[in-house]
């Protein structure tokens, strides 16, 4: 065999042992809270509330407040940071400010989210006077993804070829219907990834939550966008925290978290869905 | 095949019928003297020049177009002639930084006045591009957007209009069955004919080529080069090419670009038989470029 084959060979298993270190890593994790979590998890305890201090019952409450929580945040977000990578793709003048502000944006992604917690607590819940309420936390949230939305959406409407925009104004369209009715269809495939990415972020985050929205417990479902919820990472991070049995506490702290695992995989698998539908309509 | 050819002059003998018909046929400048043939000027270009930035790329053109005639814009790469055809519906003013002196007269109008609408002049003025660029949706949709963004609503009449552009485009008989598929399933050839059916479904008066045929195979191309000789008889057409023997197929009227100059424009027949310019024979010989 010759020098070059060899080295070849060897960088190739360099490079599947890698692969496969990560497969591991990732297997494990599923493994591990499967393992611990799959006991728990059963038809009562994805429908009631919890019972007796935490040790019994379920974590309907917090499934729903996730739920709200997330919805909320991606209602806020998205047109916001679609609109804002709208007009810094299309509209803006290219130059040396819309890189700044595109690197500001990249770096906003990278602040850390307890950060962004506190900031809900100063802007929304005291001088808002929006209080510890699920719209608190749902702006805070917002905010959180926004970064990512942008960032995707940018890419997404740059990815768009400039021949079909060509095409579009061709035909004596405007700026705009060209936008709103050529490039963004074409791009949504890409935007839905960004969303993708910020739902599973956001719907497990707990501490641009912890001073915003979360509670330890309640005993039913919030009334209004400005009740406290619970949610499934701050109920996590409580049972493991707080209270005065940890044994049973831990297990229903393994059966939520496979429950938000298996919650984020499947927004994330209806949207690849959406996804591989818009591909086959549009790319044949 | 094509490519073989490009060494020797072109043999006019070879021209397709319809054309040497149709420049036998009644024009204000009779055969002998020199100048463009045709039924005077759609499309007039007035002492133009054109900045990309600080760069010039085109020198002081002036060029008539003749209506409803085929005019083909001949040169060497980078000798301006892609830029020059964008300018005629305005296409330059997406590139930033890009500047146009000069006139440029739609039916005796200057299109460049600010108080001109682009979009309203590029309904008038329609573009077929290099490669084909049809929208990622239906074949349906493709030919409907230009109907529906300028303000068609009725169901009907945009339904008549696409299979109408479809058949004008020589493409109704192959798809006729697909109108619900994506575009970007048909082949290229089929592809650029959507492009153009198109362009014709907004019914504009003059049709842009900006090389149609660079992407595509011998057969596609000899169908393109057939319509647009069927197209003439209603529209008024620039055709960019660097295929000299596509110019001398499709043409009434030639015009040689090089390195941002006008050389000359005249009858395709005579500036392939006769060129006034010894830098037109030099490229039409195959000395060059």
């Amino acid at each position: 065999m010759k020098r070059s084959d060899i080295v070849q060979k060897l960088g190739f298993s360099a490079l599947f042992a890698c692969m496969a270190a990560n497969i591991v890593f990732l297997g494990s994790i599923i493994f591990f809270i499967a393992a611990r979590g799959l006991s728990s998890i059963s038809w009562a305890f994805l429908t009631e509330a919890p019972r007796d201090a935490m040790t019994a019952g379920g974590v309907a409450p917090a499934i729903v407040g996730t739920f709200y929580l997330t919805l909320g945040a991606v209602i806020f977000a998205l047109p916001l940071g679609l609109a804002c990578a709208v007009y810094l793709t299309e509209y803006s003048p290219k130059g040396w400010i819309v890189n700044l502000l595109r690197i500001s944006i990249n770096n906003l992604a990278g602040v850390p989210s307890v950060v962004f917690g506190l900031f809900g607590l100063t802007v929304f819940v005291k001088y808002f006077g929006f209080g510890v309420s699920i719209l608190s936390g749902s702006l805070t949230l917002g905010i959180l993804a926004l970064p990512v939305i942008i960032s995707a959406s940018q890419e997404a409407l740059t990815a768009v070829p400039q021949s079909i925009r060509e095409a579009s104004l061709a035909l004596g369209a405007t700026q705009w219907e060209t936008i709103r009715r050529v490039v963004l269809p074409a791009a949504l495939p890409g935007i839905l990834t960004g969303v993708i990415l910020s739902v599973g972020r956001v719907a497990g985050e707990t501490a641009p939550i912890l001073f915003t929205a979360a509670t330890f417990y309640m005993k039913g479902y919030p009334r209004s966008v400005f009740s406290e919820v619970m949610a499934l990472p701050y109920h996590i991070y409580a049972l493991m925290t707080e209270g005065s049995h940890p044994e049973q506490q831990t297990r229903i702290a393994y059966g939520s978290s496979l429950l938000l695992l298996a919650l984020v995989l499947s927004v994330s698998l209806v949207a690849i869905l959406i996804r591989a539908r818009q591909r086959k309509t549009y790319n044949a | 095949m094509h490519n073989a050819d490009h060494e020797k002059q072109v043999n006019m003998e070879n021209l397709h019928p319809s054309l040497i018909k149709i420049q036998a046929g009644a024009d204000t400048n009779p055969a002998g003297e020199a100048g463009v043939s045709g039924p005077g000027p759609k499309i007039s270009a007035r002492n133009v020049n054109f900045y990309y930035g600080s760069k010039r790329a085109l020198n002081n053109i002036s060029a008539d177009f003749s209506a409803r005639r085929v005019t083909a814009i001949i040169g060497p790469s980078g000798c301006g002639k892609s830029t020059f055809i964008r300018l005629l519906n305005r296409m330059h003013e997406l590139v930033p930084g890009s500047r146009l002196e000069g006139e440029i007269l739609l039916d005796g109008k200057d299109i460049l006045s600010p108080d001109r609408d682009a979009a309203e002049l590029r309904k008038r003025v329609g573009m077929v591009f290099q490669k084909p660029n049809p929208f990622p949706k239906s074949v349906f949709e493709n030919i409907a957007y230009g109907l529906e963004v300028n303000g068609v609503t009725d169901k009907n009449l945009i339904e008549e209009k696409v299979v109408d552009s479809l058949k004008k485009a020589a493409l109704w008989s192959e798809i006729k069955d697909r109108l619900k598929d994506s575009a970007l399933g048909l082949s290229g050839g089929q592809q650029q004919r959507l492009c153009i059916a198109r362009c014709l479904a907004v019914s504009p008066e003059v049709i842009l080529f900006d090389e149609p045929c660079a992407s595509l195979d011998p057969i596609s191309t000899a169908r393109i080069e057939e319509l647009i000789l069927e197209l003439k008889k209603d529209y008024t057409i620039v055709i960019v090419t660097h295929n000299m023997q596509q110019a001398a197929r499709v043409s009434d009227n030639t015009a040689f670009f090089l390195m941002g100059d006008l050389i000359e424009t005249d009858r395709t027949d005579r500036i392939f038989k006769a060129p006034r310019d010894k830098r037109t024979e030099d490229y039409i010989t195959g000395r060059f470029g």
